[in-house]
């Protein structure tokens, strides 16, 4: 290409302005010659301005851009998301299609267990890079970093980009690491992005059929391969519409890697064209249908998210009732419901005294070499210590009981 | 100020000047290691003869009040900030000063306010020398860009009234702005159209100042009751359309953060204090009005209410959150210095247990005690704190000038102060190797609350004990900073600061703990 077209070469990414936090915008402009031109405005330069300097070189390099005019406007942006927004601007210019420039990479956790304790997963939208950082310090059993529903269409590539940084570089402590993909056969392109970066469970949006499940499924087990992970990458779909309801049993068992079932209330409220109300009768089926047919496929039944932020006595006594119909825990959308959410899926302490009386009773049978257990005069049927064995293991994940 | 400046090392190893606008300073010599030798300032005798036996002290406006003051070049003219940022008196009483010809004032609020930019212009033209008093905003800019004449002197609210009682600073002339007034004098800052509660930083200066004008937009016939400012030592009274813009004098709802990571901090101070023991019957405690300190309120009384706790008092800055603990029955005072909302306002003028306090009975170090120190726990902001515990609160990382120092240096004499701080704001870590600027000294700072754990200071083993076994995230000060450090991608540059100084930093006793300097 000559000079004169690669000059017109420009693209754009990020964010900045007042009211913006943690985030920087990046204006990039190919250049025929010249070498590297970066002009750098910043709210920290006093403090990090070398460092961001140095950071745009390193990320250009890494990228194989060679002459380039770049400005930077920074709002106090961390390393991993001026990475990803560079990159993503160049990318927008058309420039350095194929390369990636990865972040320090912090050490990965230990993979997560199908079985996990998935009472809350916090919903982080993956196009503000503001609330990563402090996001497990609120202490969810998962975090989903959302490409979907929360992420404007014409910024899927950034959050994109982005995700697959944080993945990399932020530490979520001890939260399992999810992601949501967006709809095939788009998801299919985030996937390609993410997956490299180990995260722990993929969310797909809108399932109604179990190939969507074998399709992610598929690709993912080419880029482990491909990428030698060797560490399991769950799926948990998301079934949104009467139609995903009426095929859950076969999405539930459509992968062995399928972990848990769940369900979107907004969209498949819509699609029944019924309101969705906060007592949640017009869902009542759908939400069953959905833990019975997780149940019968051996995997966790999973709520959808409670809608009012500000409302915690309704949000506790949603998540009681979810709790009751035999879902193990459900979505939130601000940190506030965290806790909130663990509290409605607690089992009572009447709950965990008698499942433990039962286990002891349990235990006491086996060691006498006994088939039946008794508790007083009572004779125990083996369903029950095995919902008594599974509430005491629960309760014990918790913190309920040690 | 084109002068060499001499500087000398205080305790602490900071480099102070020794001389700031041609007074002779003392560098800090440590916690309560300098003694004060001789007798208190005190003003002329007056005599009831020059006033008039009607008790109408009234003139017609600021100017003649100025002139009959015998204003003149070179005199110090002091103003309070119970207005906040509406006050619209200080500008109005320099600018008169102004009219009048005078020249190289030393203008000495108890706290400046972006409002009263207009200063700058006054120092432009030379009416004012230079500023006394907390500077921030375009104030504070002016000063660190080294472009006012003289030191800027910021000290804290009981500071300041030692400054007064030691005869440090003599106040020529005190301008009072008054909610409500009689031509007597005796003013209230708890009731009129203007009302902010308190008027105790004006205090000091009507009982040491030369001339004490009072200038009120609510003037009531003899008696004006209670009478915070007693009339007696008031020489002028001036009626004026406004004293202040009420809609920036106080906030109709202060509010409470909605960051979750603020809710965090401020939950783990409140159940610091539960862990601790702190929180036990009869005990106190004082926070202030930021979004964290307000929040750390509400999950405090939550746990009061839980284990039937009951405070004996609470000092404000009060709001609406001090107020219901009050109401409910969870504290039996409130002493309060500063009044942020308007439940604060109301309250305090209708219940005889919200009581206004002074920088004399709540924080001046040259006393016989004072209510800072009995109080068992303080919260308390920062914006920088280091690895020994030492914090700074007046400049930004960069040197800028950002606040004042406020009660915060007194605050730190309670039985246990906590600085509950982000670890990070925009990048930029608030946990370094050595603070911009000592505000306050690591011996005094004794727990450090930030998202990402509680620091406790190693000297505070009792501290250290009480929390053995909670499940509190107690972590060493070096652990968190090295997590934010990682964060961030490495260590902040320090930025260059000028080798020479705009203002100093006073210790409570008047001692120079700190300068600040130029910013390139």
């Amino acid at each position: 290409m000559s000079s004169a077209v690669e000059s017109t070469q420009s693209g754009q990414a990020g964010h900045w302005g007042k009211e913006v936090r943690s985030d920087v915008h990046i204006a990039f402009e190919a250049q025929g010659g010249g070498g590297i031109e970066i002009s750098l405005e910043s709210r920290v330069a006093p403090y990090y301005g070398t460092a961001i300097m140095e950071q745009t070189r390193e990320v250009l390099a890494g990228l194989g851009v060679k002459h380039a005019r770049v400005v930077v406007h920074d709002e106090g942006a961390l390393p991993f998301t001026i990475g990803a927004r560079i990159e993503t601007a160049a990318r927008r210019a058309g420039i350095a299609l194929s390369n990636r420039w990865l972040p320090e990479q912090h050490p990965i956790p230990a993979p997560s267990l199908k079985e996990r304790l998935r009472r809350s997963r916090l919903y982080l939208p993956g196009s503000e890079p503001k609330y990563f950082v402090n996001a497990s310090l609120h202490a969810p059993d998962a975090v989903i970093l959302d490409l979907e529903d929360s992420v404007h269409r014409d910024e899927k590539d950034a959050a994109r980009v982005l995700v697959r940084n944080t993945l990399r570089a932020v530490d979520f402590g001890g939260c399992e690491r999810m992601v949501r993909i967006n709809q095939l056969p788009l998801g299919l392109e985030d996937l390609a992005e993410i997956v490299g970066e180990s995260p722990d469970l993929i969310l797909i949006p809108k399932v109604e059929q179990a190939e969507q499940v074998t399709e992610v499924d598929r690709m993912i087990s080419e880029i482990r391969k491909r990428s030698g992970i060797t560490r399991p990458v769950w799926i948990m779909p998301i079934l949104e519409s009467a139609l995903g309801i009426e095929n859950a049993f076969g999405i539930a068992t459509a992968s062995e890697n399928v972990a848990a079932l769940t369900i979107g209330l907004e969209d498949y409220t819509a699609d029944l064209g019924v309101a969705k109300t906060a007592e949640g009768r017009e869902s009542q089926y759908a939400r069953s249908r959905v833990v019975n047919a997780a149940r019968a496929a051996g995997v966790q039944a999973i709520d959808s998210v409670y809608g009012d932020v500000g409302d915690m006595d309704g949000l506790l006594h949603w998540g009681q009732a979810s709790r009751a119909m035999g879902f193990e825990g459900m979505g939130c959308i601000h940190p506030g419901q965290i806790r909130v959410i663990h509290e409605a899926f607690r089992p009572t302490d009447a709950e965990i005294t008698k499942a433990q009386r039962i286990v002891a009773a349990f235990e006491e049978a086996q060691s006498k070499g006994l088939a039946v257990v008794s508790l007083g005069s009572k004779m125990i049927d083996p369903p029950v210590v095995q919902r008594a064995l599974k509430l005491v293991e629960r309760a014990k994940a918790m913190g309920a009981i040690s | 100020m084109s002068e060499r400046v001499e500087l000398a090392h205080n305790a602490l190893g900071r480099a102070v000047p020794t001389m700031v606008n041609g007074k002779p300073q003392i560098p800090f010599l440590g916690v309560g290691k300098f003694q004060p030798r001789g007798r208190k300032a005190a003003p002329a005798i007056s005599s009831n003869k020059d006033y008039p036996d009607t008790g109408d002290k009234r003139v017609p406006d600021l100017e003649t009040a100025l002139r009959k003051c015998g204003l003149r070049d070179g005199m110090v003219i002091s103003s309070h900030h119970h207005l906040r940022d509406g006050d619209k008196v200080a500008l109005m009483a320099l600018e008169a000063a102004a009219k009048i010809g005078a020249k190289n004032l030393m203008w000495f609020p108890s706290a400046s306010f972006p409002s009263q930019k207009g200063a700058i212009e006054l120092m432009e033209k030379g009416v004012i020398h230079h500023i006394e008093g907390s500077m921030n905003g375009p104030l504070g800019d002016y000063c660190t860009q080294g472009k006012m004449r003289g030191m800027g002197v910021l000290r804290s609210h009981g500071g300041r009234y030692q400054a007064i009682q030691d005869g440090e600073v003599h106040v020529d002339i005190a301008v009072i702005a008054a909610p409500t007034a009689d031509f007597f004098g005796n003013a209230d800052g708890s009731h009129g159209k203007s009302a902010c509660g308190s008027l105790g930083f004006a205090l000091a200066d009507s009982t040491y100042a030369d001339r004490v004008i009072v200038v009120t937009d609510n003037l009531v016939p003899f008696p004006c009751v209670p009478w915070q400012i007693q009339g007696n030592n008031v020489d002028y009274v001036v009626e004026v359309e406004s004293i202040g813009d009420p809609a920036k004098i106080v906030s109709g709802t202060t509010q409470i953060t909605r960051s979750p990571d603020r809710l965090r901090i401020a939950e783990l101070v409140a159940l610091f204090l539960r862990s601790t023991g702190i929180m036990k019957n009869g005990f106190s405690f004082q926070a202030g009005a930021g979004g964290i300190a307000l929040a750390f309120v509400q999950y405090l009384k939550k746990m009061m209410k839980e284990d039937g706790v009951k405070a004996r008092f609470v000092r404000g800055g009060s709001t609406k959150f001090l107020v219901e603990l009050l109401q409910e029955g969870l504290t039996d005072y409130i002493l309060d210095g500063q009044t942020f909302d308007l439940d604060g306002v109301k309250s305090m003028a209708n219940d005889p247990r919200h009581i206004a306090s002074s920088p004399f009975t709540s924080y001046n170090y040259h006393g016989k005690g004072n209510f800072a120190s009995l109080v068992d726990a303080v919260v308390l902001g920062a914006t920088e704190v280091d690895v020994n515990f030492n914090a700074n609160v007046v400049t930004h990382s960069d040197g800028r000038l950002l606040h004042g120092i406020g009660g915060w240096q007194n605050c730190l004499f309670s039985g246990c102060s906590i600085l509950a701080v982000p670890s990070f704001r925009d990048r930029i870590p608030v946990i370094v190797d050595e603070v911009t600027t000592m505000t306050g000294p690591g011996e005094m700072i004794d727990v450090i609350v930030t998202e990402r754990g509680i620091a406790i200071n190693p000297r505070r083993t009792d501290l250290l004990d009480a929390v053995k076994g909670s499940k509190l995230p107690i972590r060493p000060i070096q652990d968190i900073k090295a997590e934010v450090e990682k964060i961030c991608g490495g260590k902040p540059s320090r930025p260059k600061l000028g080798d020479r100084p705009c203002a100093v930093v006073k210790w409570v006793d008047g001692t120079v703990l700190d300068a600040v300097w130029q910013v390139s």
